[in-house]
C-alpha cells in the first residue's frame, strides 16, 4: 500500500506492507535509526515518536495508520550545534548512562512540557510512566527535565 | 515481532465499515486505536485476515451531553476522555478511571470504544461502565441497538456484539446531586493493568444516608461484573465503616476468582474487598462533600 508521511519536515512517499510497523518504518525505510525498539510489547517506550503532535508508541502501530501524519522522531529535535533544551538538559544532568531510552524519554518529555510547561516532580513522574530505565533510577532524568523546563520558560531560550 | 499478513481497509463510512465486516464474517476484525489489538496480533494471539480501520472516522469521536445523558463515541481516545471538561463536571468517574489507564502514549491512542470491544478481563473500562449502569452502541448494516452494561460483557475477551456489528458510542447518565464517585486500582506491576479495579457510585439521600451504591470490579474474574451482594447490603445503610466492611465482604462472592503469579485466587478476593471498600469510602466523602 502506498502511504505519505511527513517525517521531521520532509515529505516521503512509500510502498509498504500493512503489516509493517511504524518503528520498522521509520527505522528500515526512512532511515531514521534514533528511534530504539526495546521491549516491542507497548511497555518500555523506547520506540515513542511524535504522530500529529502527540507522544506515541510507534511498536503499537502500523505505518498504514500514520498516512498522512507528520512524524517528529529524535533526530528533528535539535543538532550538535543547537541542542533541543530538553537534549540539553540530559546532558548536564547526566540523565542517561547507557542511552538506549533516551530518544523515547526525551520525546515523551517534550509530549510533557507542551501540555504542562511547569510541572512538578510528581508530574514529571507521572509524565514518563510509559518509558522504562534500567540504568539511571530515574532521578537524573526528572532532573532533566525540570532543567529543561526552566530553561524554556526563560526569557532568553 | 511481526504480525501475520493481512489486508488492509479503510472505510469512508461507517455503512461501508459494517458492510466489510458482514462481508469478512470471522476473518474481519475492527481497528480503533489498535492498542489492544495491535499487540496481540504481533504475539500471533490474532490473526485476521482483513483489518478494518475506522481510524479516519473523526465523527466517531465526540463526548456530548443530551437529555441528562454523557454519549462518548467509540474512537474517543482515553487520554481525550481524561482531560474533558464536561466530563469532568458531569460525569468525573469517567475522566478518573481514564488516567489510570496504561501511560500517556496509550491513552493518546487507545479508544474507550476499542477496549470495550475487546473485553479484557483486567481492563479499567468495563467497572467504570457497569459502575455507570452504561449502555453500548452496537450497528450492523441495517439496524442499531443499545445494549446495558449489565449484559454486555459476556465472558473473557467476549461481548454480546454480533460478529457483524460495530461498537460506535457508550452513554452514562449524568451525575446525580448529593452522588459520589471513586475509581481505585491496584496496576500490575509490569503491564500497568488492573490486578484488582473498582469503579463505585453512591447516590445519598436527604438523611445522608446510602441511598443505591453501584460498585463495577475489574481484574478479578474471567470478565469485570456488578458487585450485586455489596450494592444490595449497602441500601438505605448509613455510611458508617462497619457497614461499608460488611458490605465489601461481599465483593468476589460467587465470582470464579483470577489466580496467576502474582495473586493466588485468595489474595485477589482479599484485594477485592479492601479497594471495594476503600472505593466505597472515597465515593462517600465526595458524596458529602456535595
Amino acid at each position: 500500500m502506498k502511504i505519505q508521511t511527513k517525517i521531521n519536515g520532509h515529505l516521503r512517499e512509500d510502498e509498504v506492507e500493512p503489516r509493517l510497523l511504524l518503528v520498522h518504518y521509520l527505522r528500515d525505510v526512512a532511515g531514521l535509526t534514533g528511534t530504539h525498539i526495546g521491549c516491542e510489547t507497548s511497555l518500555c517506550g523506547a520506540c515513542t515518536v511524535l504522530l500529529n503532535g502527540e507522544a506515541v508508541k510507534s511498536c503499537t502501530l502500523f505505518a498504514v495508520q500514520a498516512d498522512g501524519g507528520e512524524i517528529t522522531t529524535i533526530e528533528a529535535l535539535g543538532n550538535h550545534e543547537k541542542l533541543h533544551p530538553l537534549q540539553e538538559g540530559f546532558w548536564e544532568e547526566h540523565g542517561l548512562q547507557c542511552g538506549f531510552c533516551t530518544p523515547g524519554m526525551i520525546l515523551a518529555a517534550y509530549q510533557l512540557l507542551c501540555r504542562n510547561p511547569h510541572p512538578s516532580r510528581e508530574e514529571i513522574r507521572k509524565g514518563l510512566e510509559g518509558n522504562l530505565c534500567r540504568c539511571t533510577g530515574y532521578q537524573h532524568i526528572v532532573k532533566a527535565i525540570e532543567y529543561a523546563a526552566q530553561k524554556i520558560g526563560s526569557p532568553d531560550a | 515481532m511481526i504480525p501475520e499478513p493481512f489486508e488492509y481497509h479503510i472505510p469512508k463510512n461507517l455503512e461501508e465499515a459494517s458492510r466489510l465486516l458482514a462481508q469478512f464474517g470471522g476473518e474481519g476484525k475492527i481497528l480503533a486505536g489498535g492498542h489492544s489489538l495491535v499487540p496481540m496480533m504481533k504475539l500471533r494471539l490474532a490473526a485476521p485476515k482483513h483489518l478494518i480501520d475506522l481510524g479516519r472516522l473523526t465523527d466517531l469521536k465526540y463526548i456530548r451531553e443530551s437529555d441528562g445523558r454523557i454519549e462518548i463515541g467509540a474512537l474517543t481516545t482515553h487520554f481525550q476522555i481524561q482531560s474533558s471538561s464536561l466530563l469532568k463536571e458531569k460525569c468525573p468517574l469517567l475522566p478518573e478511571t481514564a488516567r489510570e489507564i496504561g501511560d500517556v502514549q496509550v491513552r493518546n491512542k487507545g479508544t474507550i470504544g476499542g477496549s470495550l470491544a475487546h473485553s479484557d478481563p483486567a481492563a479499567d473500562w468495563p467497572a467504570a461502565i457497569l459502575a455507570l449502569a452504561g449502555e453500548i452502541q452496537a450497528r450492523n448494516v441495517s439496524s442499531s441497538r443499545w445494549i446495558p452494561a449489565s449484559e454486555f460483557f459476556v465472558d473473557l475477551l467476549t461481548t454480546a456484539l454480533g460478529g457483524d456489528e460495530v461498537l460506535t458510542a457508550i452513554r452514562v447518565p449524568v451525575a446525580p446531586p448529593r452522588s459520589g464517585h471513586a475509581y481505585l486500582k491496584l496496576h500490575h506491576p509490569a503491564s500497568g493493568y488492573a490486578m484488582v479495579g473498582v469503579a463505585a457510585q453512591v447516590l445519598l439521600n436527604e438523611a445522608r444516608h446510602i441511598e443505591s451504591a453501584s460498585v463495577g470490579v475489574t481484574g478479578v474474574g474471567p470478565k469485570a461484573y456488578r458487585a450485586t451482594a455489596v450494592e444490595e447490603a449497602l441500601r438505605g445503610k448509613a455510611p458508617s465503616r462497619q457497614n461499608l466492611e460488611a458490605a465489601a465482604a461481599h465483593a468476589a462472592e460467587g465470582i470464579d476468582v483470577n489466580s496467576d503469579l502474582y495473586a493466588s485466587a485468595e489474595y485477589r478476593s482479599h484485594l477485592a474487598q479492601v479497594y471495594t471498600r476503600r472505593a466505597l469510602e472515597k465515593a462517600l466523602e465526595r458524596a458529602h462533600g456535595k
